[in-house]
């Protein structure tokens, strides 16, 4: 049966410079990352200090989202709840028509991918701009990102070249990365200056003081919570830290593990919007925090460190699987190892299972996760809840179960237990190998088919004197 | 929307996390392991990360920095600089008004005058309120007198940075500075180079929305 997803894959695996430019990307992610850490113990200590500062959060995660809401009301930033995408969007549309506000533009947020944002407020008459650059091109090609942290990265500078021209006829071709930036700059400019409302998405928000940090390279983040009159963030619940001085190390492994950089041009750090006297940013700041299934992630003990994740993609940029299939056969907002764990759990195991079999278990994504999140720990915990006849907290659980495969494998634990029925039953197969068929379907169409040896491991160990039975 | 928040907490107060086996304490092994830089070492690393990042450093004194801003404003080519009037060392280039472009300052909220600043300012001069020696980077708080579109707006942003206030780390700056007990700021900010991307390629390229260019007089 050919699901979505493996059209997905095979529509992009054919893709040969769609490959080649992740490969590239990726490769250079991997080693710049590498030259951050030259001294492993201390990376491991960094991992082990960051993976406690999110730990910790998380055990006070609704006492912290108490104190942050208190704080940010204090300092006078309105803070909203919401528990579906939609009722996250209806809010965002509410604040936008008490100010008659037709448009607005957007500093980079995965989790307004995740409410489907710019679509709800597209079809009711809102015009939504992406100005990280890396959105603003995907924006023009209509496509959705590739990657949490440079979304266009499947994209060629020839790919935007040809682009920018369809889109922006006046300005002449270029393939020069430069030009094509500062024709951004100068599209975007003008749109920063009439925007009404600012988007924004949150990387740390700090419980004990009230602050919403913003971690950017391009200043577009700081454009959009600076000069309209209205900021909106838009943060998952789990995004919260208790205390300030939790920032500063999770800041440097963050920008150190997702590009390499020892710190990023800008982090922006907002407690409140413009005082009386000040002479700019917003009048008005709201914080709208989101749910969509993160609370139940939260009832598993074990499958909870999933809320752990900074976002900075390291595990993508480390992924076999994800550097050759591309972020778009996913087919979900978050891609890649995180997004393996993170979707099926939010959207269900009878929606996105599949994703957890895009996964050699390689491991790679644990080794490198800056807060240790054990991806392939949970990827197996998911595969296995997937196919679970009792109950687990996993929405879906169960779904995925076939009973001949269920029936196939409890034969074979039974066999299996058996030692005279298992020998025998081996002894057999080797007999017959002559008999194994050479066409297994998709498996050898591009593999040759496993050969059967011809004495069983037991008979081979036997002959050779070795007995240990 | 509230019944949202009610739902949410209760969900979360339900949860049985408190199985979860203890983690380490976040707050333990904290203290400063860096190798406590001298001054001397800590405008080195400073210099070093920030020229990384095609950042300008200028070496000035006291007596001298005024001189050292005018060549740059005449290097540059400027028609004009954006100046708080009411700061230390904003006076000081008031007061001297002659040797630099027109001088321009921030008296009104943005809303009066933002076709201005948008498109008729070439710089802006703001001072700072630290540094931090490992990363390369300014620390802003920028407030009435120095708003926080002028080190964001214009095309180039001159920053001058006091060399005893730079720190080593930024735990380090911001525990000495007690940001926590005196209270966090409308804006605190980090500024580590000119704004730049790696969207396309991964190839770098500076002077995407923010400054193209920064430049740092360290006195
Ligand atoms: S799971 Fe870990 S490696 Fe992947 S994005 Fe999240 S924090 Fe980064």
């Amino acid at each position: 049966m050919t699901t979505e997803f493996r059209h997905n894959v095979t529509l992009n695996l054919a893709k040969p410079n769609v490959r080649a430019n992740f490969r590239k990307a990726m490769d250079g992610l991997m080693s710049r990352r590498l030259d951050q850490f030259p001294d492993k113990a201390e990376l491991e200590r960094l991992r082990t200090q960051s993976m406690a500062i999110r730990a910790n959060a998380l055990s006070k995660l609704p006492e912290l989202l108490e104190q942050l809401e208190t704080n940010l009301t204090r300092n006078g930033i309105h803070v909203h709840w919401a528990e579906t995408p939609d009722e996250a969007n209806h809010i965002v549309l509410a604040i936008l028509q008490q100010h008659n506000a037709k448009s607005l533009i957007k500093g980079k947020s995965m989790v307004s991918e995740e409410m489907g944002m710019n679509h709800f407020l597209e079809g009711h008459g809102i015009d939504c701009l992406e100005s990280d650059l890396g959105e603003f091109i995907i924006q023009l090609a209509q496509e959705p990102p590739s990657h949490i942290v440079a979304p266009a990265i499947h994209k060629s500078r020839q790919d935007v070249a040809k682009l920018f021209n369809e889109k922006f006829p006046d300005i002449p071709y270029t393939e020069n990365i430069d030009e094509l930036t500062q024709a951004a700059r100068r599209i975007l400019r003008d749109k920063f200056y009439a925007a009404p409302v600012g988007i924004s998405g949150v990387n740390f928000a700090v419980a004990e003081t009230g602050t919403l940090c913003l971690v950017e390279n391009e200043g577009n983040g700081r454009m959009s919570t600076t000069v309209p009159k209205v900021h909106i963030a838009v943060t998952g619940i789990e995004k919260v830290v208790e205390k300030l001085s939790d920032v500063p190390p999770l800041l440097s492994i963050l920008t150190r593990s997702a590009t390499g950089q020892p710190i990023t041009t800008y982090f922006n750090m907002i407690s409140s919007p413009r005082k009386p006297g000040e002479k700019d940013g917003p009048e008005e700041v709201h914080l709208v925090l989101l749910d969509n299934g993160r609370s139940n992630i939260y009832s598993d003990p074990e499958l909870l460190a999933t809320l752990r994740c900074i976002r900075c993609g390291a595990c993508m940029n480390h992924c076999p699987v994800y550097t050759r299939i591309g972020g778009h056969s996913y087919g979900t907002v978050y891609p890649g190892p995180i997004g393996i764990i993170l979707e099926p759990q939010k959207a269900g195991l009878d929606v996105h299972g599949e994703l957890t079999q895009a996964s050699t278990l390689c491991g790679a994504c644990g080794e490198v996760c800056p807060v240790r999140i054990p991806i392939p720990t949970l990827i197996n915990r998911l595969r296995y809840d997937g196919v679970r006849k009792d109950a687990s907290t996993t929405v879906g659980t169960g779904s995925r179960r076939k009973t001949g495969e269920a029936a196939a494998w409890k034969s074979w634990a039974w066999a299996a237990s058996h030692p005279a029925i298992y020998n025998f039953g081996a002894k057999t197969a080797t007999r017959l190998h002559g008999l194994f068929p050479s066409n297994m379907g998709a498996w050898t169409n591009v593999r040759s088919a496993p050969q059967l040896a011809e004495q069983t491991l037991h008979e081979r160990l036997k002959a050779m004197g070795v007995d240990h039975e | 929307m509230s019944n949202a928040r009610t739902n949410i907490l209760s969900r979360l107060c339900q949860s049985s996390i408190q199985e979860t086996p203890p983690q380490p304490s976040p707050y333990q092994g904290r203290e400063q392991e860096k190798d406590d830089w001298d001054t001397a070492e800590r405008v080195r690393r400073f210099t070093e990360r920030m020229e990384a990042v095609r950042a300008e450093i200028h070496h000035a004194s006291r007596t001298d920095w005024l001189d050292v801003l005018a060549e740059i404003c005449k290097a540059k080519g400027l028609n004009n600089l954006l100046v708080a009037a009411e700061t230390e060392w904003g006076s000081a280039i008031h007061a001297q008004a002659q040797r630099f472009p027109a001088l321009k300052t921030y008296q009104q909220p943005i809303e009066t005058w933002k076709s201005e600043l948008f498109y008729g300012i070439d710089a802006a001069f703001t001072g700072t309120r630290g540094g931090i020696a490992e990363t390369g980077t300014l620390i802003l708080w920028p407030d009435a007198h120095e708003p926080r579109t002028m080190s964001l707006v214009p095309p180039i942003h001159i920053a001058l940075l006091e060399t005893d206030k730079l720190y080593t780390t930024f735990a380090e700056a911001m525990q000495a500075e007690g940001w926590v007990e005196t209270g966090m700021p409308t804006n605190a900010l980090l500024v580590s180079g000119p704004s730049k991307s790696a969207d396309i390629e991964q190839t770098l390229a500076y002077g995407v929305h923010g400054p193209k260019e920064l430049v740092v007089i360290l006195v």
